[in-house]
Formats: structure tokens, C-alpha cells, sequence
């Protein structure tokens, strides 16, 4: 248990310059999820933290010492990889033991352990048996043991659950976070699905290209995206942009005007901020997506509750939202 | 489709079958034959070899040919011959395997200066078999002393291109994310290759295990070349030198006896390891 410092990280592959400068201050016990679309450096940072890769600028500290040179084994971390990284040849028992047993920790105290672990993780049944006899889920699991009974200072997870069918993610997420919680160990996340960003953290990272674009609570980036890239990631489904030029009444400054479907509703013709097409709709029971195409060619959605009447396809619709809701970006992008 | 077709069917395959069974039993017969004979020739006096017609089943002098040629032999005894070639080929086997696991862990996992430069140079070697590099080892074998030794036999024939190849082409099959959980559970390097690598190579290095077994056990040229003692000769080039020069007789039944047991080794280490063996060369597990 630590805490982690970010200050101005930055890495660079050669030439090419990976990640900007990303500065965070991490409690103790606190859940921090990365998140951004695939290729932004969400990994690269995270194995910063863990040691598997040199940090070309910046500091990184956990418990308040510096680590920059420090192996990753005498970093007191442990990592929960994408595809598990199980040993293949090593029974689920050994696998979990392994750092242990590197470390000399005593037989009886590893046995402990990992019992306490497997029956956390429900694993018990399954400790003599090879990886390749578990199911996905399982050999998960094994991947959050062998990191539990090493005690770490810190677990990093680099989209632990994005091998797994929709059901058992959902399934697994909550059980990440109640372990968690348990055990009160720092936590940094990565993922690029920002559901799971949503509901495991604390604070989230959202990348964007290397930067850091805004870090806060899930609720607070949602109700209060810094940027234009915030406010089209996090969310769902995505925020509506519109040139500020199409709507009165926006501020000189504003390039651009975000609203979230779930903002927008089908109004009268006196109200209408906006007209457009319906497209077409998406029903999901409780809620409906109504797809307009606008008169510029560009799409708008809406969300609204399912039991109210859906437009018919090539019907006019009137689009109205609270001015209040809009949120209003300027050429580069950050919020007004 | 059920009924007489059916059936139709499987006695058609049932005659396919039979004659390719056929087929396959009576190449195995002419493959078998000259070994049987060899075996037949072990067990009878020189007299029933050398007068025609040569019997073609077994005599009853097993017992003394076999004894005869494990315990005199004709230069050296063939215990001793065998005992020599065991070393030399399982020195040969196990020392290929570990340096080239060593050399492979070398190449894929080290990022050192030269790293390209000395993989292509091991490349290039596996152009180059023992005989054209023969006079030149001979020479720094001499050199060092190492004739009529061991060490002499097994050191200059070591290095394997091949294995080296075949390992590395398996680490790179390896994910770099097993190598990093190692390292985050606290695995220096070799403690990395001993637990992780060695482990997950072991159906390759069975399968590379009776290659290179028989590889060693077949050599004829070098050990011909280092050993001019009789009782460090090897068995198959022991064999040869069982042949008399000039006009002396040949001893055929010891000769063939000692032939017949120069083939057990390789055959017992292939029929005991086939089934990793077979593991290696079709699948890797990962
Ligand atoms: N070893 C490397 N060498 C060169 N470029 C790399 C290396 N690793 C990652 N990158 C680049 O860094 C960027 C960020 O990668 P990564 O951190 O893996 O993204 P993410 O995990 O967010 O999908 C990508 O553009 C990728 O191509
Ligand atoms: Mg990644």
C-alpha cells in the first residue's frame, strides 16, 4: 500500500514522442483508471509505473521514493497483463506461488497465502491444474491471485478484462473493485472501454494522444468534460458536435457546441434548436435512440425514454436542449 | 446412407485397406531383411557364414558371439566401444542442447552490440559441416591435447548452428508478457530462463534430444580421426577397424554382433522418448 507520484512524465520511442508529460498525485488505496482510445499510451504509461519501460523524462515515485532506476521486481508491484501471462508449464498453485517463492518466503507462509487468495478468488478447486485446463474466467482469476498474494504496494492492470465475453467482464469488474476494496491496495487501470473507466474509479486519466486531458472523479469528467475530446469519449452513446456558427446565441469565442443525446429531446416546431431527418431508431426497451441526419449532413442523436413514440424514417424532427446543458469549445478544443 | 450401400462401402475400404496393409508389410520386410540377416550372422560360427548357402535363421551361438565381442571384442572390447559412444554422443546431445538454449536466450532476450552480427555469423556456420572444417579442428584439437580424449571427441563437434536456430525460432514464439511477469515477480534473467524458458523448450529439446543423439552416435569421421587408441575408438567407426587388412580372416559373427549392438542404443532412445518426441516436432505448448 503507497502511494504514486506522476510528475511530468514522458516517453519517447526514438524520435517519436509517446507521451507528453503526465503528472498525477495518487493516495493510498485510491483506484485510478486510464482510459483513452487505442493507441494514446495508456500501456506505455502504465509500464512506466511498473518498470518495463526506461522513463525518458520526469519522475516517478511510489511510497515517496523515486523509482526511475529501480528493476521492477524491487518496485513492489504487481501487474495484471491483457492475456494473463500464466506460466504454462506451472500448476495454478505455482503460478501463484512464483514471486513468493523468488522472494523465500517461507513454504507455510506461501501455502497460506495462496489458499487465502484461491478462496477470495474461488479458485480452490482448480489449484493442481495447468492454465490451459481453466476457462478464461479462471485463468483471470489466477492472474488477480498470483497478484494478491504478493501483498504489493500497488496492482497495475493493463485491460485485464478485454478477453473476456460481455457478461463475465461485467461479472469481473465488480469483482476487481471489490477486492479492491478489500485489501485497500493502489490501483492503476487501464482500459479503453470507458464504462469499465465509469464504474471502477476513483479518479480516471483520460488520455488523449499522449496528454493527459483531464483527470477527476467519472461523474465530475462527465458533468464536466475539459476538453472537446473528453466530451466525445467519455459518455455514452457520444456527444452531438455542431459548428457554434449553426446555433444563435453562442459566445464569439466557441469554435464548436457539444450536447449529449441524453440532453436532447424531440420538441415542437416553436421550440426547435434544430431541425433535422430521423434516420432511423434504435429501441433498447428502456430507452430509444433516435438517429437524425441534419441538413448539413452531419449526425445527431438522441436519447429518450422507450415508452415515448419513436419519429417515423424521413419524418421532419424538431430538436430542443437546456442552453444551460451545452457545453461550448473553443478552436483548440478546451472548454469555454 | 444406410442399408446395402453401406455396406458396400466398408468391404470396399475393407480391401483397400487389407492391400495397403499389404503394401506396407512388405516394404518393412525389405527394409528388415539385411538387419535380420546381420542378426542370423550373430548367431552362428564363421564356418555357416562363409559357406554358402548363408543360413537365414538364427543359430545357436548367441550366447558366446555376443560375450565373445562384449567382453574381448577384436581391437578393443565393444563394451568399452559402446561406453565410449555413449559419452560422446550424449556430450554431444546434452552439450548442444544447453549451449544452444544459452545462445538462443542470448539472441532473443539481450540487446547487446552485435546482437545481428553474431546470430548471422551462427547462421552461417550450419553452412559448413564438420568436414570441411575437419583439418583446422584436427589441428587445435592436436594443439590442446585432446587426442585419444573425451573431450577430444565431444568439445569440436559441440557448437550447433540448428539447435541454436530452432530455439530461438521457438522464444521468439514466446510472449514478451510472460517475460514480464517474470521480471515483475522478481525473476533475474537466468532465474527467467531455469524456471520459465527451459521448462516450456522441453518437448523441443526431447525432439532435438534424439536428433542429436543419434547425430552423435552416428559419427564416423572424427572420432576416426582423434582416436588412434583402441580403447577410445567409438562403435561405428570401431566397426570398421573390426575389418582385418590383407589376407586375415574376418570374425563376421562377432563383427555382426557388434553391429546389431551398435544399432540398440539410438533405436531404444527413439522407441523411449517417441512420445515427446513426437510432442516436439508437431505442436508447441503454450
Ligand atoms: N516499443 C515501442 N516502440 C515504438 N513505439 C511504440 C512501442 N510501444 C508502443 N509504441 C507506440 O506508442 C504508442 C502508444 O502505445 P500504447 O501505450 O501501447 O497504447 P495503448 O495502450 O493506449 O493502446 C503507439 O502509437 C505505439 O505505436
Ligand atoms: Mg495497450
Amino acid at each position: 500500500m503507497a502511494t504514486i507520484t506522476l510528475d511530468n512524465i514522458k516517453k519517447s520511442f526514438g524520435k517519436t514522442d509517446v507521451i507528453h508529460g503526465v503528472s498525477i498525485d495518487i493516495e493510498d488505496g485510491e483506484f485510478i483508471v486510464i482510459v483513452g482510445p487505442s493507441g494514446c499510451g495508456k500501456s506505455t504509461l502504465l509500464r512506466m509505473v511498473a518498470g518495463l519501460e526506461t522513463i525518458t523524462g520526469g519522475e516517478v515515485q511510489i511510497g515517496g521514493t523515486r523509482v526511475n532506476e529501480t528493476e521492477p521486481m524491487d518496485r513492489d508491484i504487481a501487474m495484471v497483463f491483457q492475456n494473463y501471462a500464466l506460466y504454462p508449464h506451472m500448476s495454478v498453485f505455482d503460478n501463484m506461488a512464483y514471486g513468493l517463492k523468488i522472494a523465500k518466503t517461507p513454504k507455510s507462509e506461501i501455502a497460506e497465502r495462496v489458499a487465502v487468495a484461491a478462496k477470495m478468488l474461488q479458485l480452490e478447486p482448480y489449484l493442481t491444474r495447468r492454465p490451459r485446463e481453466l476457462s478464461g474466467g479462471q485463468r483471470q482469476r489466477v492472474a488477480m491471485g498470483r497478484a494478491i498474494v504478493r501483498k504489493p504496494k500497488a496492482f497495475l492492470f493493463d485491460e485485464p478484462l478485454s478477453n473476456l465475453d460481455a457478461k463475465l467482464r461485467v461479472q469481473m469488474r465488480l469483482e476487481i473493485k471489490a477486492l479492491q476494496r478489500e485489501l485497500g491496495i493502489t490501483a492503476l487501470y487501464v482500459t479503453h472501454d470507458q464504462v469499465e473507466a465509469m464504474t471502477l474509479a476513483d479518479r480516471m486519466i483520460v488520455m488523449n494522444a499522449g496528454v493527459a486531458d483531464q483527470i477527476g472523479a467519472p461523474l465530475e469528467v462527465y458533468a464536466n468534460p475539459l476538453t472537446e475530446f473528453v466530451a466525445g469519449f467519455i459518455g455514452s452513446p457520444a456527444t452531438n458536435f455542431l459548428p457554434a456558427a449553426a446555433l444563435p446565441g453562442t459566445p464569439a469565442s466557441a469554435a464548436r457546441v457539444g450536447i449529449r443525446p441524453e440532453h436532447a429531446w424531440l420538441s415542437t416546431e416553436g421550440e426547435a434548436r434544430l431541425t433535422g431527418t430521423a434516420v432511423y431508431s434504435e429501441a433498447l426497451g428502456a430507452e430509444t435512440l433516435v438517429h437524425l441526419r441534419l441538413p448539413d449532413g452531419e449526425m445527431f442523436t438522441i436519447r429518450q425514454d422507450g415508452a415515448r413514440a419513436q419519429p417515423a424514417e424521413h419524418q421532419t424532427c424538431h430538436v430542443a436542449w437546456d442552453t444551460d446543458q451545452q457545453m461550448e469549445f473553443d478552436e483548440a478544443g478546451r472548454r469555454i | 446412407m444406410p442399408g446395402p450401400s453401406h455396406t458396400g462401402m466398408v468391404e470396399k475400404r475393407g480391401a483397400g485397406h487389407w492391400l495397403s496393409h499389404a503394401g506396407l508389410i512388405l516394404g518393412v520386410l525389405i527394409i528388415a531383411f539385411p538387419i535380420w540377416l546381420a542378426f542370423v550372422a550373430s548367431t552362428v560360427t564363421n564356418q555357416e557364414i562363409v559357406q554358402p548357402p548363408m543360413p537365414l535363421w538364427p543359430g545357436d551361438r548367441f550366447y558366446e558371439n555376443y560375450s565373445n565381442a562384449l567382453v574381448s571384442g577384436i581391437n578393443a572390447p565393444v563394451a568399452r566401444m559402446l561406453m565410449n559412444s555413449a559419452v560422446m554422443a550424449l556430450g554431444i546431445a546434452l552439450g548442444k542442447i544447453l549451449i544452444s538454449l544459452l545462445s538462443a536466450f542470448a539472441i532473443v532476450y539481450f540487446r547487446f552490440p552485435g546482437r545481428r552480427l553474431f546470430f548471422w555469423l551462427i547462421f552461417l556456420t550450419l553452412m559448413l559441416p564438420v568436414e570441411v572444417r575437419i583439418v583446422p579442428t584436427y589441428e587445435v584439437a592436436a594443439n590442446l591435447n585432446l587426442l585419444n580424449s573425451y573431450s577430444g571427441l565431444i568439445f569440436p563437434l559441440i557448437a550447433s548452428a540448428t539447435a541454436t536456430f530452432l530455439f530461438r525460432q521457438f522464444f521468439m514464439t514466446v510472449p514478451d508478457e510472460l517475460a514480464e511477469a517474470a521480471r515483475v515477480d522478481g525473476a533475474r534473467p537466468m532465474r527467467f530462463f531455469w524456471d520459465i524458458l527451459v521448462p516450456m523448450s522441453r518437448t523441443n529439446m526431447a525432439a532435438l534430444f534424439v536428433i542429436l543423439f543419434i547425430y552423435g552416435w552416428n559419427q564416423y569421421l572424427w572420432p576416426l580421426l582423434i582416436t588412434t587408441d583402441p580403447s577410445m575408438n567409438t562403435i561405428v567407426m570401431g566397426i570398421k577397424q573390426m575389418f582385418p587388412s590383407g589376407d586375415d580372416y574376418a570374425d563376421w559373427p562377432v563383427i555382426m554382433a557388434t553391429s546389431i549392438l551398435a544399432m540398440l542404443p539410438p533405436v531404444i532412445v527413439v522407441i523411449t522418448m517417441q512420445k515427446l518426441f513426437i510432442r516436439g516436432l508437431v505442436d508447441t505448448e503454450k
